[in-house]
């Protein structure tokens, strides 16, 4: 026994050394979707900061406002703009303090099918889309379906809906464009990040619906665009508000975003479902990184008002690789000039 | 009928082995002395791996232990040697009630008590959050195999004239002790693995965190990260890191069983 | 007062007619103080822990009173919340986590114990340990790669074409379902059967079996019917602790078992469990209803174990027979 007693509390007393260190910690939590971007402008950040470590771990967006409104994290991340209720709560936790949306980058969430013997790209028209996820139309040779999709031999088997289980930004953007298109689903099923579905399988994460429709024939689901590309999924194009079937790509997801850049508001919280423009894919979003309007940590404020800054600027650069779009030149400006409220 | 138990171990090792196969197989290629050393990378650079998470998981588990585990086996003490039958129940009930929770909800439990007052989550808090989940099997294991001792070799100890305490610590205690050892080694495998709890009290860091009361990497953590991402490399630096819990439970599990190894020589039936 | 002190110090009982201060001087009355405190921590524990649940989910017992238990509605959008779907998704995977696990846990077991020379049981027991220290993402994922394909290709068709009529065989299979997160469950929880119940059997004096033996039995009796009921309780601990596993599983669970809130009489089907919903919609959940009836579902498991385990003592007591108890 005093062998062991020995031994772990020389451990003990080794691990809570603190190695003198300079840097500074920065935390914050959010959104899963733009976490590939994130750690890559993180890690570079890094190494031309080293005084700056940015530690982002992606809990979900829900999350992520949740935890940046207790106080737990310096910034958060969500996809779905805080709502009203959630901006109140945040300066009633802080003293009046508010906080602020800053648009990071573009992604995009596409229909992904697993229908043996198809391909290529379906084409989805909303009213269609709506239909198979309110659990209407429920064949695969369904006419809404077929009509446009002429030359393509869709089977009479049973459509296998998969929808994701946990709450997330991804649902979020998904609804709001069936609820902006659908008033059927606005009544019955509305927009959020958990929602009840009328019918499906629930898949967690991204990862989960995936595999899920990976694994089943005949299933749809949704899915953010790099997951489709990545694991090189069919996925279909969409019927946008000027009548054209569009797939999601960056040029498409950029038009949608510049549709909206014209009448973007001060607080940057816009939804771009559903946008018009002739190439704008309509189930495109932004995503924010949420950031408290006063630091008291001077060191932080600087730190994350540095980061912003290049964020926007030599930040942009990388984010096509990683499949995501980026942002319109109108908004980086009205963004930059945010930047500056920080205090 | 004996035949039929030799085929139902067969099973069970049948699929660890399955396991452990699948895990090399889809793994075992990340592993290499970067794995070991490196900090993770941002996707799609070579390189990079989990020492942070390597070491965060260490540290939290040794911390849980160090909470945990004196609770579980003091408290199994008492409900085999000192406790009347009420007092008994009532533990022994509150430990399976503990033991059923689901992990996240401990999660929450201890980032209502210990992350949201200090307003920073931390090492220790989930360390607490695995210790708690530790208590039950060992209390239940350690009352257990306490009472199964025979009792020719308490009574012997006592017509010696040993108080009741140095008959627990010296010949009670040693005799169970394989089982206890047991019992705590399936204790702790079983937290190292869990995510839910530490999701929210030691989060995650993509650096390496000094002392108890930062933002801390583990495994588990890394791996629910990393194969829930849309990339092959870190799904296969996830099966890895899978690996490397394997194989740091088993470490533990030598070197507790090695270097603690103590104890009266039951005869073994 | 007679005083039941004897003359050898610490040899009589510990409590008696000195006072509490004289009485603590003596190491015994320490030691059982201190280990009685730390017995105490952990009533504390559970019971700080159900406080907090119970403090934390009182909207939702306020809006819909009992009937948050018995209704089958979840919509977060409308705040219509019931937690009927869950209780029974939990109840049923584990059942067949246990039907499944128990079998197959104590009979491997018994061979450890019974019939492997010591070599072998030690090092195939120190594999079967490290089962326990999987992942619990991890199984979820092996879940979703190989479990979820061989239910749809192979489990499926062999049980629904000779059974199909059965109502819990009936109805398509997607792969995931009740079964699947059952099946990955009882592999989840089988070390722990077979560790524990193990190190018992091992633990049952020579002399049971060989008395058995002088009388004529045979191995497989004198296992069965002797060494077995000995180690009774111990073995039945094992079974609380792969219940009390399975019902708090949370990751392997979602991943397999179709998160669909619905009842269902077929094992095929999809559906859900407290522990899987806490943890998909916890960290997202806005609003305080809604929070809090997570909440609550928490507490809701929180009975059923209690429940469950008082019926698994209940049963245990009327079924013990005389001289399984460990004497001690």
């Amino acid at each position: 026994m005093k062998r062991f007693a020995g031994l772990a509390i020389g451990v003990l007393a080794l691990c809570a050394i603190v190695v003198a260190d300079n840097a500074l910690l920065i935390n914050g939590a959010g959104a899963t979707f733009p976490y590939p971007i994130y750690s890559k402008w993180f890690d570079v950040y890094h190494t031309k900061n080293p005084n700056f470590q940015f530690n982002y771990q992606s809990v979900g967006s829900g999350a992520g406002i949740k935890q940046v409104t207790e106080g737990t994290v310096d910034f958060g991340a969500t996809d779905g703009p805080m709502n009203d209720d959630q901006l109140k709560a945040f300066q009633d936790k802080h003293n009046g303090v508010g906080i602020l949306h800053f648009p990071t980058v573009l992604g995009a969430d596409v229909p992904t099918y697993n229908i043996p013997g198809v391909t290529g790209a379906l084409n989805f028209t909303p009213e269609a889309l709506a239909g198979i996820f309110l659990g209407k139309v429920t064949k695969w040779n369904d006419p809404s379906i077929a009509a446009a999709n002429k030359g393509v031999s869709l089977p009479a088997a049973d459509i296998i809906v998969v929808h994701r289980s946990d709450g997330s930004g991804t649902t979020y953007i998904w609804t709001d464009y069936l609820s902006k298109v659908s008033e059927e689903w606005k009544g019955k099923v509305s927009k959020g990040t958990s929602v009840n579905w009328p019918v499906g399988l629930g898949g967690k994460g991204n990862e989960g619906v995936t595999g899920l429709v990976k694994q089943t024939p005949n299933a749809i689901g949704y899915v953010e665009l790099i997951y489709a590309v990545q694991n090189n999924i069919p996925y279909g194009t969409v019927k946008n508000s000027s009548g054209n079937f569009v797939k999601a790509d960056l040029g498409s997801v950029t038009a949608a975003a510049a549709g909206a850049a014209k009448e973007m508001p001060d607080d940057f919280r816009v939804s771009i479902t559903n946008a018009p423009g002739k190439t704008a894919y309509p189930i495109s979003s932004f995503t924010w990184l949420l950031i408290p309007q006063k630091f008291q940590d001077g060191g932080k404020r600087d730190a994350i008002k540095g980061f912003l800054k290049w964020m926007l600027a030599e930040g942009q650069d990388s984010v096509e690789a990683l499949s995501y779009a980026k942002l319109p030149k109108e908004v980086v400006e009205k963004e930059k000039k945010a930047i500056n409220s920080i205090q | 009928m004996l035949a039929m138990t030799g085929v139902c171990a067969f099973v069970s090792v049948l699929v660890l082995f399955f396991i452990l196969g699948y895990l090399v197989f889809n793994g075992g290629t990340s592993i290499n002395w970067d794995f070991f050393t490196k900090l993770p990378k941002p996707v799609g650079e070579a390189g990079g791996g989990m020492a942070n998470a390597i070491v965060g998981s260490g540290k939290i588990l040794l911390l849980a232990s160090l909470m945990g585990v004196p609770i579980g086996f003091l408290g199994g003490i008492y409900l085999a040697e000192f406790s009347g039958k009420g007092m008994a129940s009532v533990v022994r009930y509150a430990a399976d009630l503990l033991n059923g929770v689901p992990s996240i909800v401990i999660g929450i439990f201890a980032y209502s008590l210990v992350v949201l007052p200090f307003k920073h989550f931390s090492a220790y808090a989930g360390a607490f959050a695995l210790g708690m989940m530790m208590i039950p099997i060992t209390l239940r294991s350690t009352e257990e195999f306490l009472k199964s001792v025979p009792r020719m070799l308490r009574e012997g100890a006592m017509a010696l004239g040993a108080s009741k305490w140095k008959t627990i610590a010296t010949v009670i205690v040693p005799a169970a002790y394989r089982g206890i050892m047991t019992a705590i080694l399936l204790a702790l495998a079983r937290v190292a693995g869990e995510t839910a709890p530490l999701l929210f009290t030691a989060f995650g860091n993509r650096f390496e965190s000094h002392g108890w009361s930062q933002p801390t990497a583990t495994l588990p953590v890394m791996i629910y990260t990393y194969a829930v991402s849309p990339y092959d490399d870190w799904h296969r630096q996830a099966w890895a890191a899978g690996l490397v819990l394997l194989g740091l439970v088993l470490i533990i599990n030598i070197l507790a069983r090695t270097i603690l190894s103590r104890g009266i020589a039951v005869p073994r039936s | 007062m007679a005083t039941n002190t004897t003359a050898l110090k610490g040899a009589g009982p510990v409590t008696g007619s000195r006072s509490f201060f004289a009485r603590l001087s003596d190491g015994d009355e320490i030691a059982r103080l201190v280990t009685m405190v730390f017995a105490a921590t952990v009533v504390l524990i559970t019971a700080a822990l159900v406080w907090e649940l119970w403090v934390n989910s009182s909207l939702p017992r306020q809006k819909f009173g009992f009937s948050f238990f018995v209704t089958s509605v979840w919509d977060p959008i409308m705040d219509q919340y019931g937690a009927l779907p869950f209780v029974y998704g939990t109840m049923v995977t584990s059942s067949v986590a246990l039907i499944i696990a128990v079998p197959l846990g104590i009979g491997a077991a018994i061979f450890l114990a019974e019939l492997a020379p010591p070599r072998v049981s030690d090092t195939l027991q120190f594999f079967i340990d490290l089962l326990a220290a999987v992942p619990s993402v991890i199984y979820g994922l092996l879940g979703v790669f190989i479990i979820v394909p061989v239910m749809r290709t192979v489990i499926y068709p062999a049980l629904n074409k000779p059974f199909g009529y059965l109502p819990i065989f009936k109805g398509p299979s997607y792969g995931v379902g009740f079964m699947t997160a059952g099946i990955v469950l009882a592999i989840m929880v089988i070390p722990y059967i077979i560790s524990v119940s193990r190190e018992v059997l091992l633990s049952v004096p020579r002399d049971q079996r060989e008395a058995a033996l002088a009388l004529g039995s045979t191995r497989w009796e004198s296992t069965w019917k002797i060494v077995v009921p000995f180690a009774k309780t111990g073995i039945m601990g094992s079974i609380f602790l792969a219940l009390a596993r399975a019902l708090g599983e949370t990751m392997a669970v979602t991943m397999v078992i179709g998160n669909t809130p619905k009842i269902a009489a077929s094992l095929f089907a999809p559906g859900y469990s407290i522990a899987a919903v806490i943890a998909n919609e916890f960290t997202e959940a806005t609003g305080d209803l809604y929070l809090q009836s997570l909440i609550a579902l928490g507490l809701v498991l929180f009975l059923l174990t209690f429940i469950l385990n008082g019926l698994a003592r209940i049963l245990i007591v009327v079924t013990t027979q005389k001289g399984s108890e460990v004497g001690g």
